[in-house]
């Protein structure tokens, strides 16, 4: 179901950016509040609750032995799924992932991956049969638009807090010590930071009103060092090289920015 | 025996009271002890008990004005959200009469109209009119979402809130009962409007708004307090009875005298002349 915006909301928004507003008073290049918790589920192996705004999601990371991939035996596989909660948006539905639950999972997958967030070569254990299989669950709860930034921030904070146990072969049997508990090798903190095009203009953090009425969306994902390691595109209207140029630099100290927020 | 005081938060399942009281709404009884049933307020008139919830989904009630949005048009009618789990239609012929004309040509999908509601039926089909005065197209202005058990606190006794806001932000303001809040005036001012009335929301269940309200339109707009001119002249205490649910029944019982007497007026008039109706309405 497509949620239908009434035009005198995307007249008022249209106008509002044209004179260098947004509806909420924040500038172009400003995020919403942010906060980001991490521990939270008792259960799970790592865990984090994150906000942007009133979007908030829920991420839990659960770890398993399991057989690599043919071709990559000696690294460890990360999977990632999205869930989009009915109850946080009326035009969620429950079934199947739907397009955006997918496109979700598989940006921050990417970002996250290319990134080299997780050193996933470290989770082997024996070459070509046993390596760790890390599932990241990301469940938004509330949608308030972004959840693009939002999922990529807390999946690396409940990455970063992830603990495994500590393995041992014995009698070529793999021997788990819960005694001795790991945290998962990180050795990289990419983020990723949302525009969205309004009337011309590229406006970081899209809150649900103006996701509702943008005409196109860029989200950059950044490594600590400024190298872009993911980059997706959305909307039908087209960007132009210097709008793109000039994001990718404000993505560089934005990223940045929300990088103070991970523990 | 009573367990609870006047306006204190429940959750549901609390106990409020024992069997000389009666269950109102938003409570259950058990075991001969009145229970709440939601998360709100307390409410006791004599020896009723109700639960006034903090959060609600607009119920479609016959005699109602309300915000809808065009989300579709059909043969012969336009379907509109209303800001309720139940969706409502417009008859073209209730716009048109027995004349055929293109719908589209009158309100297409996006048009946001200010409409009442004509007849719920059995199955909570919602039947809605633009016969009335004021009721029509919004040209401009923007929308604010607020829970509809807060409206008769928005609007305040008489129409006190409302109107201040109105007097002080110099927009345009109208309050339909699903909630939806339309304001349109200066940009600036509708911001100064929109950030008022969600803070209205928040604190809908406190005492002592009006005067909180009065505050915060001054510190915006850059004025001192003792400047504004409008006077309330009623003791805070007064203003604290101003309760949800009681100031919910009056207004509902003067909208359907209005609508009575306004039937033949004529439906898509200018902005400008709707005005006036609106605030007969509110009031």
């Amino acid at each position: 179901m497509v949620h239908i915006v009434p035009e005198i909301i995307k007249e008022s928004v249209t106008n509002l950016v044209k004179n260098g507003e947004r509806t909420d008073g924040r500038a172009f290049d400003e995020y919403r509040e942010i906060s980001l918790e991490t521990g939270i589920i008792e259960k799970a192996e790592g865990s984090a609750r994150v906000k942007i705004g009133k979007t908030q999601i829920v991420i839990g990371t659960k770890p398993q032995i399991g057989t690599p991939f043919g071709d990559t035996p000696n690294v460890g596989v990360l999977m990632t799924n999205t869930e989009l909660l009915p109850m946080a948006a009326p035009n969620f539905e429950s079934g199947p992932p739907d397009e955006n639950s997918v496109e979700l999972s598989r940006v921050t997958d990417r970002c996250i991956r290319e990134g080299k967030v997780v050193d996933l070569e470290k989770l082997c254990i024996v070459e070509g049969e046993k390596v760790w299989m890390v599932f990241l669950d990301l469940h938004v709860i509330d949608y308030d638009g972004n959840l693009m930034d939002a999922a990529v921030l807390g999946s690396v904070a409940a990455l970063m807090n992830t603990k495994i146990p500590t393995t041992k072969i014995e009698n070529d049997e793999i021997v788990l010590d819960y005694e001795n508990m790991m945290p998962l090798p990180i050795n990289e903190k990419a983020l990723m930071c949302t525009f969205a095009k309004i009337d011309g203009e590229l406006i970081i953090d899209p809150s649900l009103e103006e996701e509702e009425i943008m005409g196109a969306r860029l989200s950059i994902g950044m490594t600590e060092d400024g190298n872009i390691c993911a980059m997706q595109k959305g909307g039908a209207q087209p960007l132009d090289r210097e709008k793109i140029l000039k994001v990718v630099s404000i993505a560089k100290m934005k990223t940045a920015e929300l990088r103070t927020h991970l523990p | 025996m009573i367990f609870v005081e006047d306006k204190e938060i429940v959750i549901p399942g609390d106990i409020l009271a024992d069997e000389e009281y009666h269950s109102g709404r938003g409570t259950f009884k058990e075991n001969d002890k009145v229970c709440s049933s939601l998360v709100g307020l307390v409410a006791i008139r004599d020896k009723k008990i109700s639960v006034i919830p903090l959060q609600s989904k607009y119920i479609p009630k016959r005699g109602d004005v309300v915000i809808g949005e065009v989300t579709d048009i059909r043969f012969s009618m336009w379907n509109l959200d209303i800001n309720s789990p139940y969706s409502g239609f417009l008859p073209a012929s209730d716009v048109f009469g027995k004349e055929k004309r293109e719908l589209n040509r009158t309100f297409d999908v996006g048009d946001v109209l200010f409409l009442r509601v004509v007849d719920v039926d059995e199955v909570k089909k919602v039947k809605l009119g633009l016969k009335g005065r004021g009721l029509g197209k919004f040209r401009g202005g923007i929308l604010i979402n607020i829970t509809p058990t807060k409206v008769p606190r928005l609007i305040g006794k008489k129409g006190s809130m409302i109107n201040m806001i109105k007097d002080q932000t110099h927009c345009e303001v109208i309050v339909g009962q699903n909630g939806v809040v339309w304001v349109k005036g200066e940009p600036s001012m509708e911001r100064v409007a929109e950030k008022v009335i969600n803070m209205i929301e928040d604190q809908a269940h406190t005492s002592g708004l009006t005067d909180r309200v009065r505050n915060m339109l001054a510190k915006l707009l850059g004025i001192e307090p003792e400047e504004a001119e409008y006077e309330l002249g009623e003791p805070e205490s007064v203003e604290e009875s101003d309760e949800l649910e009681i100031s919910e029944e009056v207004e509902i019982t003067e909208i359907i005298e209005i609508s009575e007497e306004s039937d033949e007026l004529k439906k898509s008039e200018p902005p400008e002349e709707k005005e006036e109706s609106k605030e007969d309405e509110i009031d």
